[in-house]
């Protein structure tokens, strides 16, 4: 495999202070590869999405070094890091997270506009072509509360992809769907991390979901125990 | 780009709570309205009341005062110069009221850049005889045309004709309440003792009616001429030189300059009417603190609303915060929020501020006190409007800073980990 580093987790550190320290993470470190299917698994509370928001950018208080396509995510101020998870970073949640106001397309759209790479119209044009790949484009001008649970997920991988990432994180991207649906989530991954070779980093405590990843990361008490 | 997609969610935000957008904007609205309406119908009264006096007060009056001489005797002999002198029961001395070369001093008064006019008059104590009854008056000799321009006198001549008395020969116009007393009409002849008892006939032309009822009950107007006719003097003799100026604040140092330059006695506005500028000053002051209250009272009801939006849109910070939006673009789409919901409340505010202030306009206000005034007096001063748009962005601001700030510091980890 010569595919180029995508990201990599140097040593990283976390402890929580409130009211004693208690450590969460410990010397964590692993890099993954352009294309990978990552998934990360372990039990409830083995700091396995502490480790997610690390590496998402949007947790900054930890020791060691991330580095994102080979830059090193220490000493960015908070604009910058936004700009990272903007550009670099695609998520998605447990939970949908897609705003009522604004419609499927609109919703899909809202990362690329704020990127401002390429005019509306263009922007647009991707919005649907995601949404076209995910069998979804009929719903595009409905209202995210038209939707059901599978429908709406599917709508924030397509916002998650809206601009090329260079990664996807999931939390527990199945947790709040049925067995139907979640298959469809996870088939979703599995294309497009084979055809597209797109690089997906999955945090799951579904030992089915994980066993059908590429690479499995096995976390237990702060560590990684397996992979 | 940016900016645009800023504005594009701050109004879908907006537009998703537009009843509570709603609420928010008419507390805005309500606040300069009022203010508007309040502050114009205060200045309005504020002119009106000051007017009463200002317009008709020389900003500087020359005069010769009735008083003892500073330039006594025994100081100016050489016996006693290095004494100093205790003189007991000084009398005032002359009672030569005339202003000394008064054609001159007019002259070089209108040659003056801070003077806007200047106006002779003659007063003089008389009787007025009605039978068996002698009843005090003034006669006031004045310049008619140079008095109307300076101190709006025609505006006051209720009725008749102010110019008459000097087209008529030996004309007057009587205050009103003097003329009640003498029970006469216009094209009357009243008679008048002057105080060296000299009778003469005088023919009433008008009525003159000030608001100050005290005043009309005593003052009446003839021409220059006609008073000086009464007094015996000869076309130069003029007791008072009125002086109106451009800034009325220069009145009591362009005073002293005329006192030195002049050899007069003066007496500026500002000494002679201290209490009004007071009373304006109070007026306008309570006005404004009422409006501010309003709008303070309004940025409240942003703030509250702002901060239970920032509660259900906790979800939607979070993404967009995750997806790529920073702190500081989150603080500015709720801080357009809080400036949309002031300006187009403060617009609508304006308008209806503007419309209320020409309704009260319209309300008849008679009074007999103030014959030139037929409805409640307004000032449409531009100056309120622009204080009053400034003023809605400001407290909208204000009232949106706090929420905003809160807005863009939620982490969104927290957030969406607590799901």
């Amino acid at each position: 495999m010569n595919e180029p580093t995508v990201l990599q987790a140097h040593h990283i550190h976390k402890s929580f202070h409130d009211p004693v320290t208690i450590p969460v993470l410990k010397d964590i470190s692993f890099s993954i590869k352009k294309g990978e299917f990552v998934s990360i698994t372990g039990k409830s509370g083995c700091g396995k999405s502490t480790l997610l928001y690390i590496l998402s950018t949007m947790d900054t208080d930890y020791e060691g070094d991330l580095f994102i396509q080979g830059e090193n995510m220490r000493d960015r101020n908070e604009k910058q890091l936004a700009q990272v998870r903007n550009e670099k970073i695609g998520f998605v949640f447990q939970f949908h997270y897609l705003l009522n106001e604004f419609t499927v397309l609109e919703n899909v759209m809202l990362p690329g506009l704020k990127l401002g790479h390429l005019p509306e119209a263009e922007v647009k044009r991707h919005a649907e072509d995601r949404l076209t790949t995910l069998g979804i484009d009929s719903l595009a001008e409905k209202k995210p509360k038209q939707l059901s649970g599978g429908e709406k997920q599917r709508v924030a991988i397509a916002r998650a992809l809206i601009n090329n990432p260079s990664i996807i994180m999931c939390d527990e991207p199945t947790g709040n769907l049925d067995k139907k649906n979640g298959q469809i989530v996870f088939d979703t991954f599995k294309k497009l991390a084979d055809e597209n070779k797109q690089t997906l980093l999955v945090v799951t405590h579904d030992p089915e979901f994980a066993q059908n990843t590429h690479r499995i990361i096995e976390m237990e008490d702060g560590r990684i125990i397996k992979q | 780009m940016n900016a645009r997609l800023i504005t594009r969610i701050a109004k879908s935000l907006l537009l998703a709570r537009w009843k509570q957008t709603l609420v928010a904007a008419i507390g805005v609205t309500f606040s300069i309205t009022m203010f508007i309406a309040l502050l114009s119908f205060m200045n309005g009264l504020n002119g009106l009341l000051d007017g009463l006096v200002l317009n008709r007060t020389a900003h500087v009056r020359l005069f010769n005062d009735i008083k003892p001489n500073q330039r006594q005797p025994v100081n100016e002999s050489k016996e006693f110069r290095g004494s100093y002198n205790f003189i007991r029961s000084v009398k005032s001395s002359g009672g030569r009221q005339e202003i000394y070369n008064s054609g001159a001093i007019m002259q070089a008064l209108k040659k003056d850049n801070r003077v806007l006019g200047c106006a002779p008059k003659i007063t003089t104590q008389v009787f007025f005889n009605d039978g068996a009854v002698n009843i005090s008056g003034v006669i006031n000799g004045i310049d008619v045309q140079a008095e109307s321009d300076l101190f709006h006198f025609r505006d006051y001549v209720v009725e008749g004709d102010a110019l008459a008395i000097k087209t008529a020969p030996n004309s007057i116009i009587l205050g009103k309440g003097l003329a009640s007393k003498l029970l006469a009409n216009i094209g009357d002849v009243v008679q008048v003792a002057t105080p060296k008892q000299d009778r003469f006939s005088l023919k009433v032309v008008g009525f003159f009616q000030s608001g100050i009822g005290e005043f009309d009950k005593v003052q009446s107007y003839a021409s220059l001429g006609t008073a000086q006719k009464i007094l015996g003097k000869s076309s130069e003799y003029v007791t008072d030189i009125q002086v109106k100026l451009r800034d009325l604040n220069m009145a009591p140092p362009a005073a002293r300059e005329y006192h030195q330059l002049f050899g007069v006695d003066v007496e500026d506005i500002q000494t002679a009417n201290a209490q009004f500028e007071t009373g304006s000053f109070i007026r306008t002051l309570i006005s404004y603190a009422v409006g501010v209250t309003l709008l303070i009272v309004a940025g409240f009801g942003i703030y509250n609303i702002l901060n239970m939006m920032i509660y259900e849109k906790m979800d939607s910070i979070a993404i967009l915060k995750a997806t790529g939006f920073a702190g500081i673009d989150v603080n500015r789409i709720f801080l357009l929020i809080a400036l949309s919901i002031g300006f187009f409340g403060g617009i609508l505010g304006l308008l209806f501020g503007f419309l209320l202030s020409s309704i009260i306009d319209r309300i008849p206000f008679t009074t007999a006190a103030l014959p030139t005034i037929k409805t409640y007096p307004i000032d449409y001063n531009l100056a309120f409007y622009f204080i009053g748009s400034i003023f809605s962005l400001l407290t909208t601001y204000l009232a949106g800073w706090a929420p905003s700030r809160k807005a863009s510091r939620v982490d969104p980890v927290i957030i969406i980990r607590g799901k």
